[in-house]
């Protein structure tokens, strides 16, 4: 059983849903993601998607555009990457570790070199969201045989023959994406979405993981009530930006208290 | 393999050789489907083609002349220069061809919004105009540098009821403007994506191709007309790659026609210092912005800075049919500096009495260059594919003259 599965199924039998930070590599610092992530994973995360930077992401907002740029100009690129997820490790995470990014810098650093490293480095999969699963074979064909997922999504406008044949190739979990946009923060859900979720669940029994714009505690409640997990990005994104100031083990902490209230679902914690 | 489900067409999207394909995000994949599919109703669709045809005639004045440049063949000394008058389109370069063509396929579809990114203006200008002539909503994203070094087409295009956006992002020019029309798209599936040149995903460089290949239609027929015979060489620049696609493409089975692209040598060979795709340090196929194909990038894969003097033509990646035609050898790619396109746009100018746009003039500058190399029975085309009022400022500036 996959790290990622084993984790799943560990929070169902505690009727608990996952919650997944999103963090850029290098951002805010070069190194902060060595204190970010195992100060979050003990303040109650339960599986990681770590952002590898490019130059044009244009599945995201604003927000991870600017900490891209941030973590391009610290010197992060995909080997880094590779030997960040080998350095969690090492610390001690043993939450699951992916790697979200787009597809260019995977596919110029070699498939087979790139899902051999993340696999020896201790990884669990990737998030490249312009790999539709048309063009997905290659690189799922691939990370199958070194154990690593790739992670399929599924949006409010993919038409119910699609969800099909996605589950079909998804393993994992599903990202289905909480609104029609890009990554940001946002004040209000969809009030679509349980509906949406409920149209997936239809089709397979991949937790559903929920991600693009949950920004606070109440709505990772909101969202625990209809998924197997929540994805909080860019309010972590912005919220370094207001801590970056403090040195980093102190920004770890920080981050890890807001953490643990997205966990717990505290809705009274609302800035 | 599970992917089996799919079928055959969804699983090999718009392929040239390796290259197209269909690279976006899960949330654009049901407008890029319905978009294929309204695209394949009307490909062969009479109804359709003859409606476009009706516009072209009467409303952009196609079919556009072929011209004799009888003083810059003289000057050479060597091959007779003939050029197709894309310039004489309405609205001033070929871009109108493509954006009508789209504009009544959106106007098929029901669709009342239409999100349009923009480099040297031409496009977005060709876009409005077409959104005015539709009666529908037009939003145009464009670099806040290339605002800054083409005003007049932002002007023309707020006269024509559209809104220009100003993207600030990475290099601030036309593959940044590309990246906010995808995220308008994304956030508004209902909108209708009017893409401006051969590349992007599928189906965008078949369709956008379809609709400029009435460029080389036009333009073989017209040779063979005035001249009795094809030419041996026919050239464009190349961008994104639509004027060229477009004129190559009715040419690609006379296999006496020799075909070439010219790039954007910008101002240096080093990477960011220019924009040639295939010729210089820097480019190796990766995937930009929806599609594989030759890509300016740094070791590591991210998309490199890329410079021109024509916004045009300051893009990081190429259209993927040219991809194909280069590395099967039916087409070749050169370059011209942004001295020496500033050099041709004077002589065409001053010897036939056409200001050809700055994209324009890099072939123009590849005709007069090869030219005298050959025989004066011998004839070259090239494509005018736009005019040159809006780079006034930009070579009075290089020239150092006040306006």
């Amino acid at each position: 059983m996959s790290r990622i599965t084993a984790t799943f199924a560990r929070l169902r039998a505690a009727n608990q849903v996952a919650l997944m930070p999103y963090l850029m590599i290098g951002f805010p610092q070069r190194e902060s993601i060595l204190d970010l992530v195992p100060a979050l994973e003990a303040a109650g995360a339960d599986l990681f998607e770590l952002g590898m930077p490019f130059s044009d992401p244009l599945a995201d907002g604003a927000t991870i555009q600017r900490a891209a740029q941030v973590a391009l100009e610290n010197g992060v690129r995909l080997p880094y990457c590779l030997e960040t997820v080998a350095a969690l490790r090492e610390r001690g995470v043993e939450a699951p570790l992916l790697l979200m990014g787009y597809y260019n810098p995977v596919l110029q650093y070699g498939l087979e070199r790139a899902c051999a490293e993340l696999a020896a480095a201790g990884g669990d999969g990737w998030i490249i969201p312009d790999v539709p699963p048309e063009e997905a074979q290659h690189l799922s064909q691939i990370a199958r045989q070194h154990g690593l997922d790739v992670i399929m999504f599924v949006a409010p406008t993919t038409p119910a023959q699609r969800i099909q044949q996605l589950v079909r190739v998804a393993s994992g979990f599903l990202y289905c994406v909480s609104i029609t946009g890009v990554t940001g923060q946002r004040d209000q859900l969809w009030d679509g979405l349980p509906a949406f979720l409920e149209r997936v669940r239809s089709y397979t029994d991949l937790p559903l993981v929920v991600g693009f714009g949950i920004s606070t505690p109440a709505h990772v409640a909101h969202v625990s009530q209809f998924a197997d997990g929540a994805i909080v990005g860019s309010a972590l994104i912005n919220r370094l930006d207001q801590l970056h100031q403090l040195p980093a083990p102190q920004q770890a902490t920080q981050l890890a208290v807001f953490v643990q209230h997205l966990k717990q679902g505290d809705s009274f914690v609302t800035d | 393999m599970v992917l089996e489900m799919l079928t055959p067409a969804q699983t090999t999207p718009g392929r040239f050789g390796p290259y197209g394909g269909c690279y976006v995000p899960e949330t654009l994949m049901p407008a890029i489907l319905d978009l294929e599919a309204a695209y394949a109703d009307i490909a062969h669709d009479p109804a359709f083609w003859a409606e476009l045809e009706q516009l072209q005639h009467t409303y952009t004045g196609r079919p556009t002349p072929l011209t004799y440049a009888a003083r810059l063949s003289a000057a050479g000394g060597g091959a007779q220069i003939y050029l197709k008058r894309e310039d004489l389109a309405h609205t001033g370069a070929h871009k109108i061809n493509n954006a009508l063509g789209q504009g009544l396929l959106a106007k098929r579809m029901g669709k009342q919004r239409i999100i349009a990114e923009t480099g040297a203006g031409q496009h977005g200008v060709a876009t409005a105009t077409v959104c005015a002539l539709l009666g529908m909503q037009c939003v145009v994203y464009m670099g806040v540098d290339d605002i800054a070094r083409q005003k007049p087409n932002v002007f023309r295009m707020r006269l024509l009821g559209a809104e220009v956006r100003g993207v600030s992002t990475g290099s601030r020019t036309l593959k940044d403007a590309i990246n906010e029309a995808m995220r308008d798209w994304v956030t508004h599936p209902d909108s209708y994506y009017l893409l401006g040149s051969a590349l992007g995903p599928h189906p965008y460089p078949t369709m956008v191709r379809d609709f400029q290949r009435v460029i080389g239609v036009e333009a073989r027929q017209q040779m063979l007309d005035a001249t009795g015979r094809l030419p041996d060489l026919v050239l464009a620049c190349v961008g994104g790659g639509s004027n060229a696609i477009g004129i190559f493409h009715a040419f690609l089975d006379d296999a006496s026609v020799g075909l070439c692209g010219v790039e954007a040598g910008g101002s240096g060979a080093t990477l960011g210092a220019h924009a040639a795709r295939f010729s210089l340090h820097g480019a190796r196929p990766g995937v930009l912005q929806g599609t594989y194909s030759y890509v300016l990038q740094d070791e590591d894969g991210q998309i490199a800075l890329t410079h021109s003097v024509s916004a045009g033509l300051d893009y990081a990646s190429v259209g993927p049919e040219h991809a194909w035609l280069h590395d099967t050898g039916r087409a070749c790619y050169t370059t011209c500096d942004d001295s020496t396109a500033l050099a041709a746009f004077q002589q065409l100018a001053e010897m036939e009495g056409i200001i050809p746009a700055l994209e324009t003039a890099h072939a123009v500058a590849e005709a007069i260059r090869i030219a005298p190399t050959l025989r004066p029975d011998q004839q070259i085309l090239v494509n005018i594919s736009g005019r040159g009022d809006k780079d006034i400022f930009i070579v009075a500036d290089a020239l150092g003259v006040e306006v």
